[in-house]
């Protein structure tokens, strides 16, 4: 599963993308996320519970809720600012 | 005709506008808008904008806000360039162009694509200045003129 990380959220990770086992325990956005937190370190947690946080997958936008498979790109980034 | 481009380079607004005129000789009107880096911001002076963007799903946002722009409004074209990289004070950074038989067509086709884009594709600015560089965050007034055009 590869994951992306993009603008302040990246800057914060000091990571811009990773490729990650996927692993049973993980099914949705939300468990990608307690996946990610456990794997990193506890600023991890910090970043990735921000309530203004997105999250895509296939370059679609997603909610926490939604399912994962093991093929899919998944990207988290802040509220965009483009224009 | 559409063209939709993520770039570092420039663009020039005029050789976009004849791209417009020149595709269909069914074209009675073309309105264009061209959103530049502004030296200051909430009083701050700035000296740069840096700008990133998701390669790929960025573009797909674009298609997908031209699609809604058109089945909306009878459009003969639509170009939208939207650049990232390092900029300064002056430089362009988005253009948007649409053409159609009627100005009304036009002239909300245009807005609504620049709205949608500044609330939904997946673009973000940091800005550099006095010393201090920091990531804009969303703007309320940008999801309120967005709204507008929802039915």
């Amino acid at each position: 599963m590869q994951i992306l990380y993009f603008a302040s959220i990246r800057e914060q990770l000091g990571l811009e993308t990773e490729e990650i086992e996927w692993a049973p325990e993980i099914t949705d956005i939300q468990t990608l996320i307690d996946f990610l937190c456990a794997k990193h370190d506890q600023n991890w947690r910090k970043v990735l519970s921000d309530p203004n946080l997105l999250v895509s997958i296939n370059q679609e936008l997603a909610a926490l809720e939604t399912q994962l498979s093991a093929k899919d790109e998944v990207a988290f980034f802040p509220p965009v600012t483009g224009g | 005709m559409r063209m939709i481009s993520i770039q570092t380079e420039d663009f020039s607004i005029e050789y976009e506008t004849n791209q417009l005129r020149e595709a269909t000789p069914e074209v009675g009107g073309i309105a264009t808008f061209t959103g530049l880096v502004s030296d200051l911001n909430r009083e701050q002076k700035i000296e740069s904008l840096f700008l990133e963007h998701y390669p790929g799903m960025t573009e797909k946002q674009l298609e997908q806000i031209t699609d809604q722009a058109e089945q909306r409004w009878g459009l003969l074209g639509v170009r939208i360039i939207h650049r990232i990289g390092l900029l300064h004070p002056q430089d362009q950074i988005v253009f948007v162009g649409v053409s159609s038989r009627h100005r009304k067509d036009c002239f909300e086709a245009c807005q609504f694509i620049m709205d949608y884009l500044k609330t939904h594709a997946t673009i973000w600015k940091k800005e550099r200045g006095e010393g201090q560089s920091e990531w804009l965050e969303a703007r309320e007034s940008d999801k309120i003129e967005e709204k507008k055009w929802q039915r």
